[in-house]
């Protein structure tokens, strides 16, 4: 009996072996030897954020059974002409695709997007392909917002146990939050960040300090240090350096990161991250390209393409239940039952917001064009992909805003 | 000199040998000392190509080549920094002959882009495209002379050293023009600059660049007129080599540090306006892009001979472009082709002791 079953197991198992192997071979078999993609980053995997761009690269093409020489990888491009003749040059070797991760790349991809009608120009974090109507021209970002309200309820968390705890008050959860600059991407990051505290921690306030800069890790650890002394109780970031979570490990107070996960070097104070997972948006634009589909304007995903992820909870700092609240969260989220932006939950000036405008179009006059509230909630994301909500709410004070 | 021979007899060589300035050397000693540099150069390379990756040191250079000339956009593009590099060095060299160390050339180039950029914008929907062009480049001119004669008059007056305040108004430009990006950033407090569509300058017979390439050969040219030809020139070298000699024979050394350093600013600002202008179409505070300081090491390789400059400019530029091609096509993380151009550079550099200086082997003492 014992000998039937193995021997039943191990045919199962071969005739699996071989269903896969076909399937993969039948994968990479669409995609042709002369396919090429490149890729431009502003820096090399020094930066958490251009690491994270080059494994998803990586990952992507290595999945979808690219050889090495059908991906090139441009490093350290800066967000000048050399990023017109960086996409230019990658046209020029036959790359079907061409993608910039970095926000100022843009006018110089669209200017070699007119240049090269029959390559495509993907762009991270952009905000003009709507308007521009350039039809190889695309922009593409990630419902980040969504990830950072559950970062938001594990801080939350953290904070009730604190108050449970007696460590401190309910009018002493203040939360710090160190921002590059006051634009909207990161504007939409804090608050939903603060909006998913709240909803476990309704008493929760927000400081943010602003640095000027996407990445100075001097800057960022010394508005970290600055919002320790003003008494946040928690710290998170929207920069690119180790600055915050490094002067939150010293000063032991907890923190929730972005771009990936801190834990190893804070093991004490890292609770969780969330990041942008970009493997499936490459997927997307190549596996579009070898099928002759358009690529989407403007693409947004979040949880359920796998584009928002989490990373695993530190349980040693993380209150108890965190993994399952989260978890419960997001299921609400796919199932769009709770909103992020939901007019209910926050006020702007101790009122409720009915209405606002927001800049979708982006001009030099910054008119303010796209009506974004409807059906209760403020529609992030879904007039562009990169975020325009851009509204200072109530509970959050901006400690500089010069930036 | 006897210090210097001493000192390098005692400590690098023992008593084996000792070193002497050479008063003069043929031309082709000169290159073939440093074409020897270069060889050893790319073998120094290859060993280190060999132990710290497995690559092929020789496909690593064809790879550089193709890198830098491999297609006619990357030539163009050559040239084109190549053009920009030697506009700057260009800038930073009558100071140099003058011993006016300006390290200031990266934040004169910005005052430049500034300058062009605030026409571009304020300017841009008002003039037409020929009038704005000239406004942009006289204001540019202007603003790169300015900030090269704020340092100079206060040398004049004061003795203040030069090279503290240069670099110091370096500082000063680049907090001013980023105060200037986020105030004009495109969206709304991205901090990333917007595009300056007027006064952007016009592409001859379908090639982008070739006008900013003519403008730094035109004035390439006139740099080597006025430093070799001209009256001012001649002073520009008697400052330089004497102070005292200079006000001897009666030059005002203040003047001529003025004019220089007003002369050093313009050619940045030229710089800075071709770069805004002409490529970037936008002003950041790295816009010049380390360009100021690399052109320091042009001009003294090229021993402040302009039409020297072409070639050392192009070298580095072309040693740059084919590094980064070593990275893209191998993978490999950038600082190994920085390594790659490192090693070159040093080789070329010191190569310029062995011109200077020869070895004389003491027989006696070697025999012991």
């Amino acid at each position: 009996m014992k000998r039937i079953l193995s021997f039943l197991l191990v045919a199962v198992m071969l005739v699996a072996t071989v269903g896969m192997l076909t399937a993969c071979s039948n994968e990479k078999a669409s995609i042709s030897s002369d396919f090429k993609i490149g890729f431009i980053f502003l820096h090399d995997e020094n930066s958490t954020y251009d690491k994270n761009f080059l494994v998803a690269a990586e990952e992507a093409t290595a999945e979808l059974g690219l050889k090495p020489e059908q991906v090139i990888f441009k490093t350290n491009i800066p967000e000048g002409n050399e990023c017109y003749e960086a996409a230019a040059d990658l046209a020029d070797q036959g790359c079907n695709i061409v993608f910039a991760n970095s926000f100022g790349h843009e006018p110089y991809m669209l200017k070699a997007a007119k240049e090269f009608p029959d390559v495509q120009f993907c762009h991270a974090t952009g905000t003009t392909a709507h308007t521009e109507n350039v039809p190889n021209f695309h922009n593409a970002f990630a419902s980040i917002y969504e990830g950072r309200y559950l970062a938001g309820i594990a801080a939350g968390m953290k904070l009730n146990e604190m108050i449970e705890s007696g460590k401190i008050t309910a009018e002493q959860a203040k939360m710090g939050y160190v921002g590059a600059y006051t634009y909207a991407e990161v504007v939409s990051g804090y608050t939903s960040f603060y909006l998913g505290a709240k909803s476990v921690c309704p008493s929760v306030t927000m400081e943010v300090q602003f640095t000027g800069s996407w990445y100075d890790e001097a800057l960022e650890k010394e508005a970290a240090t600055k919002l320790l002394s003003n008494n946040c109780v928690l710290i998170s970031q929207h920069a690119d350096s180790m600055g915050a979570p490094t002067a939150c490990e010293n000063a032991g107070v907890p923190n929730v990161s972005y771009n990936g996960s801190t834990q190893s070097a804070c093991p004490n104070t890292f609770i969780v991250s969330s990041r942008i997972d970009w493997a499936p948006y490459f997927k997307y634009i190549i596996n579009s390209v070898v099928k002759g589909e358009e690529i989407a304007t403007d693409w947004c995903e979040g949880f359920e393409a796998g584009s928002v992820k989490l990373t695993d909870i530190n349980e040693a700092v993380a209150a108890e239940g965190t993994k399952e609240a989260l978890e419960a969260a997001k299921a609400k989220l796919i199932a769009k039952e709770i909103h992020v932006f939901d007019v209910n939950n926050f006020t702007v000036e101790g009122k409720k917001l009915d209405s606002y405008k927001a800049d979708v179009d982006t001009d030099a006059a910054y008119e303010k064009d796209t009506e974004a509230i409807a059906d209760g909630y403020f529609h992030e994301s879904e007039y562009r992909s990169a975020p325009y909500f851009d509204i200072n709410i109530d509970g959050i004070t901006l400690l500089n805003s010069a930036f | 000199m006897k210090k210097i021979e001493n000192f390098f007899t005692s400590a690098i060589t023992g008593s084996l040998a000792h070193i002497i300035k050479r008063d003069d050397i043929v031309w082709w000693k000169a290159w073939g000392i440093r074409l020897i540099a270069i060889v050893l150069a790319l073998i120094v390379c290859g060993i280190v190509t060999v132990s710290l990756t497995d690559l092929n040191p020789l496909e690593m250079y064809a790879t550089m080549i193709d890198g830098a000339v491999g297609t006619s956009r990357l030539v163009w593009n050559l040239f084109q920094n190549t053009a920009i590099l030697l506009c700057v060095s260009l800038a930073v060299t009558p100071a140099f002959k003058m011993k006016f160390w300006n390290i200031g050339a990266e934040g004169q180039v910005l005052a430049g882009g500034l300058a062009t950029a605030s026409c571009m914008i304020f300017l841009g929907e008002k003039l037409p495209t020929p009038l704005l062009i000239l406004v942009m480049l006289i204001s540019s001119i202007l603003a790169g002379a300015l900030w090269g004669l704020v340092p100079a008059y206060f040398k004049t007056r004061f003795n203040s050293n030069e090279t503290l305040f240069t670099l110091m108004m370096n500082y000063v430009i680049i907090q001013i023009v980023a105060f200037f990006t986020l105030e004009w950033s495109m969206p709304k407090g991205s901090g990333t600059p917007r595009t300056l569509e007027f006064g952007q300058l016009p592409t001859l017979f379908g090639q982008k660049y070739l006008i900013n390439i003519l403008i730094v050969a035109l004035l390439t040219a006139l740099v080597y007129i006025y430093l070799k030809y001209s009256k001012q020139g001649y002073e520009i070298s008697v400052v330089g080599e004497s102070e005292k000699t200079a006000r001897y024979i009666g030059i005002n050394v203040k003047k001529v540090i003025l004019r220089t350093m007003a002369i050093s600013g313009a050619l940045c600002g030229i710089a800075g306006f071709l770069l805004v202008a002409g490529t970037d179409h936008s002003l950041k505070s790295d816009t010049a892009g380390g360009r100021g300081f690399t052109a320091i090491m042009v001009s003294w390789l090229a021993k402040f001979n302009p039409i020297f400059m072409i070639f050392t400019s192009l070298l580095i530029v072309f040693l740059q472009k084919g590094a980064s091609k070593i990275s893209e096509v191998y993978r490999l993380n950038s600082s190994f082709s920085d390594i790659i151009t490192g090693i070159i550079i040093f080789f070329i550099i010191g190569s310029e002791f062995f011109i200077n200086y020869r070895i004389k082997f003491n027989k006696k003492e070697a025999n012991v």
